[in-house]
């Protein structure tokens, strides 16, 4: 019998939601052990570094790996990963496009710290203890990764072969990769996964989306009432369906709300948040400043909204006025 | 700063207007700072955000756009989509760390010759004074900390256990 192709699962900055799609598969999970070997996954399974350091390069068939990049050890992960795996697939928007964590690409590494060693509400720490890389006890030394200044979308650290979108992808996507690879029959190197037409195309209220509209305001999803049936847009609710691939089933639209985007856009968009933030803007009622200004007030974070999984891929990447350099300089 | 930056600026005019009024600066011999390119295209209404972040991302230290005054677009509506649009994309400049003169919209006519001129000579002159935005230095900087990882963990096979990274750490703090 012909050796079973193996696939390995690892995961870096993220929240293991992309862990929970994987066993969402449901029975469906039996095909795939079946049909492969999981030589690697630390969330489900025990398996160490050193036994992935112990296997050939290129020796893994696929490796799936989810987060995005912040410390040096998910990035000595993710360059090993690419050594051992034939395929590399940056799994769910994190990998994808930076994600959630790429949020913190508006902050300092000073920042966060601050904010979660110290300033944060909930955190009682009267000696403002901080995390160290190296601490020496008893003549013995415990060790930490170090922490990056920016957030990385894994192709931003190592080549990628494959996407899978979406926060998190869903168990069909994953499905339908893993029936891919087994078959063999994939598509060109650097092929997002998913349907790559935008997500309004799937929606089941696209036949409301208006073709030729002014927006007096824009509101909020958790501050007005959303009619089920109507399409988003049209009732003034920011929707990133427009520039964002399609694949999802219009799952947030099924649980009435807005799209926010976590597929990431088509494969002929350069930036989903600038893509959107054209799309919505120009429908705008007003053509004074003043009662464009008034409008788009309703959009109180341009940068949370429109790219709330990908700054990390934004053109511009990260805040850019942020000073690290002084901790640059150090290294 | 270096003594002799001399910023880079790149322009969007529509066709109809500021183009043709650039042209006419031209050809009346008006003499302007020399730190613009221009891009010509049909319409203001054409300018993608995704224009203006790339030229940012690629080295320009301001981006200026321009088009035909209110109710005059060749395209009756271009100007007021690129202006909403222009509104909120300066916001989120700011709230990404580009500065609000980098960022600039007029509406300059085919007769505006002096005017092409004036704007030009003011931005150049302001974005001077911020000093260069120099993205592509930035991304080099910031990806300095990735670099130095693999000069430090070089290959799979050599074992990074904690002695290892202990010696890393003294190494790049010393
Ligand atoms: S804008 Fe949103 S609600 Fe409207 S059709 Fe597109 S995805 Fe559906
Ligand atoms: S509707 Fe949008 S945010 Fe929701 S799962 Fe689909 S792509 Fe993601
Ligand atoms: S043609 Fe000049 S702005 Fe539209």
């Amino acid at each position: 019998m012909p050796e079973k192709p193996k696939i390995a699962f690892y995961w870096c900055a993220s929240c293991g939601g992309c862990e929970e799609s994987v066993v969402d598969l449901a029975e469906d999970i039996l095909m795939v052990v079946e049909n492969v070997d999981i030589v690697f996954w630390p969330v489900a399974m025990d398996f160490k570094k050193k036994d992935v350091e112990a296997m050939p390069d290129g020796s893994i068939t696929a490796c799936f790996l989810n987060g995005a990049i912040r410390t040096e050890e998910q990035e000595e992960m993710a360059h090993m990963l690419r050594r051992k795996a034939k395929i590399l697939i940056a799994y769910g928007a994190c990998a994808h496009l930076g994600g959630i964590p790429a949020l913190a690409n508006q902050f300092s590494k000073e920042h966060v710290m601050e904010w979660a060693y110290d300033k944060c509400p909930t955190v009682t720490n009267p000696s403002r203890t901080r995390p160290q890389t190296s601490y020496k006890d008893n003549g013995r030394t415990a060790t930490l990764p170090a922490f990056r200044n920016v957030v990385r979308a894994l192709d931003q650290v190592v080549d990628v072969d494959y996407y899978i979108p979406g926060c998190a992808p869903t168990p069909a996507l994953l499905k339908g990769a893993v029936v891919a690879l087994l078959s063999g029959k994939l598509p060109p190197k650097g092929t997002t996964l998913a349907p790559d037409i935008a997500l309004c195309d799937e929606c089941p209220r696209k036949a409301s989306k208006p073709t030729d509209v002014g927006y007096p305001e824009f509101k909020r999803p958790h501050l007005a009432r959303i009619d089920p049936n109507l399409c988003m847009l049209a009732q003034g609710f920011v929707c990133m369906g427009p520039a964002t691939r399609g694949g999802c089933g219009a799952l947030c639209i099924n649980g009435n709300m807005p799209c926010t985007g976590c597929f990431g856009p088509t494969s002929r968009v350069r930036d989903q948040g600038a893509k959107i933030l054209s799309s919505i803007c120009s429908s705008v009622a007003p053509k004074d400043e003043a009662g464009i200004d008034a409008v788009l007030e309703g959009i109180p974070d341009p940068v949370g909204t429109f790219y709330r999984y990908g700054l990390a891929h934004c053109l511009l990447r990260r805040k850019v006025s942020l000073n690290d350099s002084a901790e640059v300089a150090a290294k | 700063m270096p003594e002799t930056f001399e910023p880079r600026i790149v322009a969007f005019f529509c066709n109809w207007c500021t183009y043709t009024a650039a042209d006419l600066a031209g050809v009346s011999r008006m003499r302007y700072a020399p730190n613009v390119r221009i891009i010509r295209l049909m319409c203001s209404g054409r300018v993608d955000p995704q224009f203006i972040l790339e030229a940012f991302a690629r080295g320009a230290d301001g981006v200026l756009i321009g088009g035909c005054h209110p109710n005059d677009c060749h395209y009756i509506e271009g100007n007021y989509k690129c202006l909403r649009r222009f509104r909120l994309l300066r916001r989120m400049l700011d709230d990404m760390g580009v500065e609000e003169k980098r960022c600039r919209l007029e509406w300059i006519s085919a007769s505006e010759g002096d005017k092409v001129k004036k704007v030009i000579n003011e931005m150049v002159e302001q974005v001077r004074a911020l000093g260069p935005l120099d993205l592509p230095g930035r991304f080099r900087d910031w990806d300095k900390e990735v670099a130095a990882l693999e000069h430090a963990a070089p290959g799979a096979s050599e074992p990074c256990d904690a002695h290892a990274h202990a010696h890393k750490e003294e190494a790049t703090h010393a």
